[in-house]
């Protein structure tokens, strides 16, 4: 069920009402149910994976905690045992539990590893080889690399002793498929989001009021501006031949604000229903296109899969054994310098790879891994040859040289995610070489802008509504736009809402009508 | 607790971390510098830092470093 | 707390009403383009009292007036067609006709029977918009709907038509609430003329025999007459193009007299009629002219006359009345025409 439909319209309709109607005890339990009935829509055999998920989980982080549990009460019993000892029996006990999480882990990897990317390697070892296995075409169910790392990251948390494991399986089914986020994240931590989730939750008007008001915002964003660039992308992208040079500037930009509209409309819609629900569901963005540099870029976009590889694998991997090891040969061999960038540098490839390919299986997301890779740890490396700079000229902390910084880190990003769009490696460098070599900066003022299957008057509205999210987001850059509402007089609450809808149903890129009318009803 | 000075000094000497309190908050560290502290630190004082440690209350400051650094010592 | 829903409840009402608004505003007029959209909701100004009713395609609101089945032979009459009118649109038409109504005769253009699952979603729109909600409307959507169309866009049109904002005319603000007539009890008038030249060859089709939705529905169109005691009349209206299969032709004919009905082909007709195909079409053959429309009228109207309940109704004050309104509209939108022709060589605006 996608979030800009009727059917979701009336199932949150129908969802909130009984929510609110029926006794609170049983609230989570009316999620649940709606929840599995949301993901029951793009398919009921999908709920399979999901309860493969949610039995192996739920299974493992109950399984562990009863072993930290028998070492706790074990310590506890032999108090005057030497530490040689208690260390042993520690390490025996650790090896046990690691040993569950292990296993769940390989479960649920190895479904996903299966289904995602078998077809991507056979097709490369059909290339590389010659060999000519069948492609298995897979499907991917909904959300499945969603859903299982956030399920990942509860079980590795109990492992950590973070927090207890949740004994009602129920609970943990309801926090693997909550519909809000079971499609694109964020991607929760359990101890954060099973306080809201399992809590009970009285009407709170204003609440659910600022819950709407963001639920509606998420849908002008989608369907008034990533909604109608979509066509001009597709265009653009399907005929590389026609469209080089500054059309390939144009779609870098187009799909820069396409998919952060598209993106964030939809987490502004999660984080909305959740928020109408009672439930805080933590942040995922937070205006990114305003960041200086890289760095900020990956802590301002798609937060909470950085923190969640950050939490999980870069660092798991750069404190591990091995790692400390590695870094001890590699000072000892290439000296101190050299040496200590070795962790850094194989932890941020291995995350920056995983990261690439968690986002799809093919070369491009790969590549696209790398160039980010490449790009933060070349800043990285600058940084100091930065700083001299800076502290010799003394404007760094112009508006001017924010601004500077700001265009080239949105410029540079697009760049690199440019390859989503293009997909294929080669053809990608290919076309941002024709910015350069065949620039074509004629197609801006002939007309040709607008046969890409946009009309002026569409342009204009994309523009219009770039003035508005860029408003609207260096005003929250300050101070939160719930907190400068709070201020305001209740009619503007209502107006703003009121507003926001009309401009949703009349220029939303929705229906029929949004293909040619004219020319369809023309045909006599 | 002054070697682990030595080894911050070497990673951003311009901070004073004697009273600040929020090096991960105000990302004046960052992951980077964290792994380098990480393994800087289990060289000079021989501990393992489990990745559950990896959170903001034990980088904050100077001070809850050495904390858990003496922490992980006695186990 | 009272305060608060005091609140809430004039906001959903100023959002509603000012969505009602927008949904005027959007929605076409059909005034200076496409004017046949008015067709099908014009209907509900002339129910009443209509003893003959034509239901289907273009081809009956172009090829017969009903003006002059009056002016001949004092037969009440009304045409329900729209264009590309499908086969179950017109027994939902007849459906919906007879909540006003109760005709002797219903006349159906058997040239929609070809199409046999929904066509164009513009055409659609065109047929159903106009009709008065009911059951029947409500029925009528969900038999025509393409798949690419949604049920709710037919409740709240604006969700169809919001992408017209670009489009906006001073039609749109000045026809906000009202509208132009443009029929004459469904008749659209065109003076103009332009004959049919070289018709395309017929192209042979891989399969003549109509599809048993189309059978079904004529079947229903047959039992809903016979229940309500209306006697049903079959017709190919005269238009030459596109082509009338025999082999379609012999399917009619063969229901036609399994059932004991009347069917007239008017294309066999052509000396009893006197259509001229070089004087009577306004586009090539397609449709007729005000010429030709008349003289289809004149002609079946000789055949109408006879059916059962059927009588010259003239002589009635109130119907006399109400008919002497439209035959002057019928007649200043002739002059109107004849002008325009005249002045410009063409007829732009139909009204």
């Amino acid at each position: 069920m996608s979030f800009v439909s009727y059917q979701f319209i009336l199932f949150l309709a129908v969802l909130l009402v009984l929510y609110y109607v029926l006794p609170r005890k049983v609230q989570w339990m009316l999620l649940l149910a709606g929840s599995l009935t949301f993901y029951a829509f793009s398919g009921p055999k999908y709920l399979i994976y999901m309860a493969v998920t949610i039995l192996t989980t739920y299974g493992a982080a109950v399984w562990i905690e009863k072993i930290w549990g028998a070492q706790d009460a074990w310590v506890k019993e032999h108090k005057g045992i030497s530490r040689e000892e208690k260390k042993a029996y520690k390490a025996g006990m650790t090896r046990k539990a690691k040993a569950v999480l292990v296993l769940c882990l390989l479960v649920n990897l190895g479904i996903l590893a299966v289904i995602k990317y078998t077809d991507f390697i056979l097709e490369n070892l059909n290339g590389i080889f010659g060999t000519e296995f069948q492609l298995r075409h897979f499907i991917l169910p909904l959300g499945i690399s969603f859903y299982m790392f956030q399920s990942l990251g509860y079980v590795i948390d109990v492992y950590r002793r973070k927090y207890p494991a949740e004994r009602n399986p129920a609970k943990v089914a309801l926090f693997t498929s909550f519909f809000p986020q079971v499609i694109q994240g964020p991607i929760s931590r359990f101890d954060d989001l099973s306080k809201g989730l399992f809590a009970e939750h009285k009407f709170d008007s204003k609440e659910f009021y600022y819950g709407l008001l963001r639920v509606v915002w998420g849908f002008f964003k989608k369907l008034v501006i990533a909604d109608r660039l979509a066509p001009v992308i597709v265009t653009l992208t399907a005929d590389t031949d026609k469209y080089p040079g500054v059309y390939v500037l144009a779609n870098i930009f187009f799909y820069a604000i396409q998919l952060y509209a598209d993106f964030t409309g939809g987490i502004d819609i999660t984080i909305g229903v959740a928020r109408m629900l009672g439930i805080p569901v933590a942040e995922n963005f937070q205006r990114p296109y305003f960041s200086k540099n890289i760095a900020e870029y990956w802590r301002r976009w798609h937060i909470t899969m950085g923190t969640w590889f950050k939490d999980y694998i870069f660092y798991p991997i750069s404190v591990s054994g091995w790692m400390l090891k590695i870094s001890k040969k590699s000072r000892e061999k290439l000296g101190q310098a050299l040496g200590k960038r070795v962790p850094v540098y194989i932890s941020t490839i291995v995350v920056w790879f995983a990261t690439g390919i968690w986002h799809g299986a093919a070369w491009n997301f790969i590549v696209w891994g790398m160039l980010n890779c490449l790009v933060l740890l070349v800043s990285q490396e600058l940084a100091p040859l930065y700083k001299k700079f800076h502290d010799k000229f003394g404007f760094s902390n112009t508006a001017f040289w924010d601004g500077v910084q700001i265009f080239r880190t949105f410029w540079l990003m697009g760049l690199i995610r440019i390859l989503d769009v293009y997909r294929d490696v080669p053809l990608t460098f290919r076309m941002v070489g024709t910015m350069f070599t065949t620039p074509n900066w004629g197609a801006v003022t002939d007309g040709s802008f607008l046969e890409l299957g946009a009309t002026l008057a569409d342009f204009i509205v994309v523009g219009v509504g770039i003035v508005i999210l860029f408003t609207v987001s260096a005003l929250a850059e300050r101070k939160a736009i719930d907190a400068r509402l709070e201020t305001k007089p209740v009619v503007v609450h209502y107006a703003l809402l009121w507003i926001l809808i009309l401009l949703v149903v009349v220029f939303g890129a929705y229906g029929i009508g949004f293909d040619a009318t004219q020319f369809i009803y023309n045909q006599f | 607790m002054d070697e682990l000075l030595d080894i911050l000094k070497e990673l951003h000497p311009e901070v004073d971390y004697e009273t600040c309190t929020t090096l991960v908050d105000d990302k004046i560290l960052d992951s980077f510098d964290i792994v380098s502290l990480i393994t800087e630190v289990s060289d000079t004082f021989d501990v393992r830092i489990p990745a559950s440690e990896i959170i903001p209350e034990n980088f904050n400051s100077a001070e809850s470093l050495w904390a858990l650094i003496e922490k992980l010592m006695d186990e | 707390m009272l305060k608060k829903f005091i609140r809430v409840t004039v906001f959903l009402v100023i959002l509603v009403a000012s969505l009602w608004l927008l949904q005027r505003l959007l929605v076409p007029k059909y005034i200076h383009e496409n004017e046949e959209g008015v067709l099908s909701a014009e209907y509900y100004d002339n129910a009443g009292d209509n003893d003959v009713l034509f239901i289907g395609d273009c081809e009956v609101y172009s090829n017969f007036s009903p003006i002059k089945l009056w002016q001949e032979y004092g037969i009440t009459s009304v045409i329900r067609g729209t264009p590309q009118q499908l086969i179950w649109q017109s027994y939902y038409m007849l459906e919906d006709t007879l909540r006003y109504e109760t005709p002797k005769v219903v006349v159906y253009n058997v040239f929609s029977m070809r199409y046999d699952k929904p066509q164009n979603e513009a055409y659609n729109r065109l047929t159903l918009d106009g009709m008065r909600w009911s059951s029947v409307k409500s029925d009528a959507i969900k038999a025509s709907m393409t798949e690419e169309e949604s049920y709710i866009s037919y409740l709240f049109p604006i969700l169809r038509f919001h992408s017209r904002w670009n489009e906006l005319t001073g039609d749109d603000l000045k026809y906000l609430f009202s509208t132009e007539k443009l029929s004459h009890n469904g008749y659209v008038m065109r003076v103009d003329t332009k004959p049919v030249e070289v018709l395309p060859e017929p192209i042979p089709q891989a399969d003549y025999t109509y599809s048993d939705i189309d059978w079904e529905y004529l079947d229903k169109i047959r039992d809903c007459c016979k229940e309500h005691g209306i006697t049903l009349i079959l017709i190919k209206s005269a238009s030459c193009y596109p082509h009338w299969y025999d082999e379609w032709d012999q399917q009619i004919r063969d229901y036609a007299e399994k059932n004991d009905l009347t069917y007239v082909n008017f294309l066999q007709h052509q000396d009893e009629t006197g259509i001229d195909y070089t004087t009577d079409t306004y586009d090539a053959g397609l449709h007729l002219n005000l010429s030709g429309a008349e003289k289809s009228s004149v002609y079946f109207g000789k055949i109408l006359k006879d059916q059962p309940g059927i009588t010259d109704r003239r002589g009635d004050a109130e119907l006399d009345a109400k008919w002497q309104e439209k035959i002057e509209f019928y007649d200043s939108m002739k002059k109107s025409q004849e002008k325009q022709l005249e002045e410009t060589g063409a007829v732009t605006s139909f009204r």
